[in-house]
């Protein structure tokens, strides 16, 4: 998919991606030459569509999480299938604390995508040099990181 | 009217990195099935074959020899492999690196739609945002099963079967996402009925240029619990008419034996308690087949 500017002849570059939280999807491209800028609104079953390819317009703010697709998508999951393993430590310096309420909020996420949500927001907190992951940054997390429902 | 570029008239990237994270997922694949010797698919096209039991079966053969065996459950919308390997309700590891599967009998590694679904009656059914699943739900399904082959941690293993669901579109869907697949079985049953679809499939496999297809002529007869005498089950000779037409060998005629799909549908392949007997024998000789044409040099 690609986007020309007519007048420009030129490729319309990606300049932003919005999730607005009701399943849609705004892509935002411009045009390198005018600066004209446009919008790709996707309806929420072409959002879908393109999700369910496990890939994202304007590339991933996150890495590619084991199972991504099915965890997000599949009806009537089973609760407490995914387990971290006993004893597992993630190997990686800087520990990153959770306050209780961040711990309360993340048992509330469906442990089916538990493990996979608690891993984005701990890799948020560690790249942002966060080292006690609140409430709060959560929120910011996924504002920044435009994870919907998370 | 305005006269402009067409697509493959424009080189320049457009920075949607879509592109990119196919190939990422790509990547992502072959490294995973890199410590994979050999990735076999068990299919048919048609449906009610067997396809299940014969891999479950094969599996547990393969794995008693010592091999590393994984089981890859394609059938999304009727799984079953889990619970005929004793896998049934088990949990899958977490970790960044991907999903430590279920372990089954033999230590046969296992992941199936089964074992992510809330009871054993939920039918296969994903999130819709606004209906029209029709269109999306072939793109989620083909992902799901990039993800059970690409997201598991499988380590190393000499054989990871795919039981792959009736119809050639599941066929053709795997070798998209596995195009060098080493090997295939195709299994088949005696009647006309089968001869016609499994044909079809292969043909299909055929022109793929997979290297090593052998046929499985399940349900070879009925062998008679009382006396142990095989009878007609099937009235037909599908499997030497398709292996004449296709030049494809018959590696194994398994009889069908109630005890069989009993012990199977119970989470205990029948190969594992029951040594000696014809259908054993069969399965022994189909495993035998498969190592000596994907390993030539030798056992495990």
């Amino acid at each position: 998919m690609k986007f020309l500017c007519v007048p420009c002849d030129d490729v319309m570059a990606f300049s932003e991606r919005h999730l607005p939280g009701d399943g849609t999807m705004a892509a935002v491209f411009e045009c390198p030459g005018c600066g004209r800028e446009m919008a790709l609104l996707t309806n929420p079953m072409e959002t879908q569509f393109v999700s369910t390819m496990g890939v994202k317009v304007g590339g991933r703010e996150v890495p590619l999480q084991p199972m991504e697709t099915v965890r997000g998508a599949l009806d009537e999951a089973r609760e407490e299938v995914f387990v971290e393993p006993s004893g597992s430590q993630d190997p990686r310096p800087g520990a990153v604390v959770w306050t209780e309420a961040a711990v309360s909020r993340l048992q509330s996420v469906p442990s089916f995508v538990r493990g996979m949500v608690k891993r984005i927001y701990t890799d948020y907190a560690r790249e942002h040099g966060i080292s006690t992951i609140s409430p709060e940054v959560m929120d910011r997390a996924r504002t920044d990181l435009g994870l919907e429902g998370m | 009217m305005t006269r402009f570029r067409t697509y493959h008239e424009v080189e320049h990237d457009t920075g949607s990195q879509l592109l990119e994270q196919v190939l990422e997922q790509r990547v992502r694949m072959n490294d995973r099935l890199a410590k994979v010797r050999a990735v076999v698919a068990v299919a048919s096209g048609k449906g009610g074959v067997g396809k299940s039991a014969v891999t479950a079966n094969l599996a547990a053969t393969l794995a008693s020899r010592g091999y590393r065996v994984g089981v890859v459950d394609a059938d999304l919308n009727g799984p079953s492999i889990a619970r005929m390997l004793g896998a049934s309700g088990s949990s899958l590891g977490d970790t960044p690196e991907g999903v430590a599967p279920a372990v089954g009998v033999e230590g046969i590694r296992v992941i199936s739609m089964e074992l992510l679904q809330e009871a054993d009656d939920t039918p296969l059914r994903w999130r819709e945002p606004s209906g029209h699943a029709s269109i999306w739900q072939s793109s989620v399904e083909v992902s799901a099963l990039r993800e059970f082959l690409a997201d598991v941690l499988w380590g190393e293993l000499d054989f990871l079967l795919v039981d792959v669901p009736p119809g050639t579109d599941k066929i053709t869907r795997l070798l998209e996402l596995v195009p060098t697949l080493p090997g295939m079985l195709v299994v088949t049953t005696p009647g006309e009925g089968a001869r016609t679809v499994v044909a079809r499939s292969l043909r299909l496999v055929q022109d793929a240029g997979i290297p090593v297809i052998g046929l499985v002529a399940n349900m070879a007869g009925y062998l008679c619990p009382d006396c142990g005498t095989r009878h007609e089950l099937f009235p037909g000779d599908a499997p030497a008419e398709l292996s004449r037409r296709f030049d494809v060998p018959i590696w194994a005629e398994i009889p069908f034996a109630p005890a069989v799909g009993q012990a199977t549908e119970r989470g205990r392949p029948w190969v594992l308690d029951a040594p000696g007997g014809e259908v054993t024998d069969a399965f022994d000789a189909l495993a035998t087949r498969l190592a000596t044409q994907l390993f030539p040099e030798g056992e495990p």
